[in-house]
């Protein structure tokens, strides 16, 4: 039985192939093998959401996912997304309302605040902080976080 | 820390995967979501890992008649956006919610849960108020077992190492009510209910406070006289052991407290 397997996937737009280890997580694939080292690795089972990537559209935890299940797959890192311009109003608001300090939390943060955007448009306070509770930040108190996303889900972002 | 090394397959039928687990040290790979934080901290150190994901089989939900069934590989995601799931077994989408965080609910499965059996889950507590039927395949064929009888004990099924747990019915109709608490949203559950009454009948399943999910029959009759009777049985249904937040007896109370809630919401008295 294999434990190397031959994998293609796209990501940030680009097809990779390479040859990768099973054991392998997909964030430690697209930081070693590809360089992309915006997606921050925290916890390593799931907890912190520093690794939180798109996969097919659908946020996943990057340290929670085989590179190998990755195959077939579109994947989005921080570094895809903030070149599109898609993330363009929440970096705006992080930065303008200070919701990051030291930053390791911050492109996980993004992300999840993206998917939000997508699929609640108009979510409470309440519905933020539910939707970003997988993702810690030890720095800001979550607070201007918050403010942030909700200042651009009420269209001033 | 990174997983040990492992082999990796990814069969395209079931027949397929049967055989593959088979292999010596062959376990089977989901939504990955409990699996692959256990090998990260290498609790878990399988030879080969049979990834049932491109298992087309294992998808979908469907009405059958009185039945909702509902395909192993189902996400929590698409459990808790489903307009069936929803109008049949909300139950189970109110539950969906109440698991992890969204980046999770993408990935776990429903089959991974309820195989799984961890005490704090929500599913098996679903399965186990709903009276769900789990439906498992293995070389000879096709076999069903109530929930009732599939859980056994901590992290512990009826399901054998060579058979795959590939869905799950649930029967529709009754009045649910599904509620936990954790001391942040997502967290496993301190304490958690799954509360089901269909006619005169009243299933009650408890989650995070046992070894496993557990029904409470004690309480489920006495809350036919009152809610405080019902609060007051239930200590013959449950002994809570400690965790890392709670004693067994705060436990034991926030049980309670969620007990108190759901008949209430059922309007008893």
């Amino acid at each position: 039985m294999e434990h190397e397997i031959d994998t293609a996937l796209t990501v940030n737009g680009v097809e990779v192939r390479r040859r990768i280890p099973a054991r392998q997580n997909l964030v430690d694939f697209l930081r070693d093998e590809l360089g992309l080292t915006g997606s921050h690795v925290g916890c390593e089972h799931g907890v912190c959401g520093a690794c939180t990537l798109r996969v097919n559209g659908a946020i996943v935890r990057g340290c929670l996912m085989l590179a190998v299940q990755a195959d077939g797959c579109n994947v989005e890192t921080i570094e895809g997304l903030s070149d599109s311009g898609e993330l363009a109003g929440l970096q705006k608001a992080f930065h303008a309302r200070n919701a990051l300090q030291c930053g390791f939390c911050t492109p996980g943060m993004l992300i999840a605040a993206r998917d939000l955007q997508i699929q609640n448009p108009k979510a409470t306070r309440d519905e933020i902080r539910a939707h970003l509770s997988g993702n810690y930040c030890r720095c800001t108190g979550y607070q201007a976080i918050v403010d942030a996303i909700e200042e651009v889900l009420n269209g001033k972002g | 820390m990174k997983a040990a090394a492992f082999a990796y397959a990814k069969p395209r039928s079931l027949a397929e995967a049967l055989d593959l687990l088979e292999r010596p040290g062959a376990k089977i790979l989901a939504g990955g979501q409990s699996l692959i934080p256990s090998l990260n901290m290498r609790l878990s150190a399988p030879e080969l890992l049979v990834d049932i994901g491109a298992i087309a089989s294992l998808g979908g939900m469907e009405l059958n008649g009185s039945t909702v069934r509902i395909g192993a590989l189902t996400t929590h995601a698409q459990i808790e956006k489903s307009t069936l799931v929803r109008r049949h077994v909300p139950m189970l989408a109110d539950a969906a919610v109440q698991i992890a965080h969204p980046a999770v609910r993408n990935r776990g499965t429903l089959g991974g849960s309820l195989a799984l059996a961890d005490p704090a889950a929500e599913y098996p507590a679903c399965a186990l108020a709903l009276d769900a039927t789990l439906v498992i395949h293995g070389k000879k064929g096709e076999r069903r077992t109530k929930a009732t009888e599939f859980f056994k004990g901590l992290f512990e099924t009826d399901l054998k190492p060579d058979e795959i747990l590939t869905g799950a019915e649930f029967p529709t109709g009754g009045e649910s009510s599904f509620d936990e608490l954790a001391r942040r949203q997502g967290d496993y559950a301190s304490a958690g209910l799954a509360a089901h009454r269909r006619d005169s009948e009243i299933r009650l399943a408890f989650f995070g406070v046992a070894s496993q999910a557990i029904l409470a029959k004690h309480a489920a009759a006495e809350a036919k006289k009152s809610i405080a009777a019902a609060q007051q049985a239930l200590a013959q249904d449950l002994d809570p052991p400690a965790d890392l937040y709670h004693s067994g007896a705060t436990k034991l109370h926030l049980a309670r407290v969620l007990l108190g809630r759901a008949l209430a919401r059922w309007n008893m008295k």
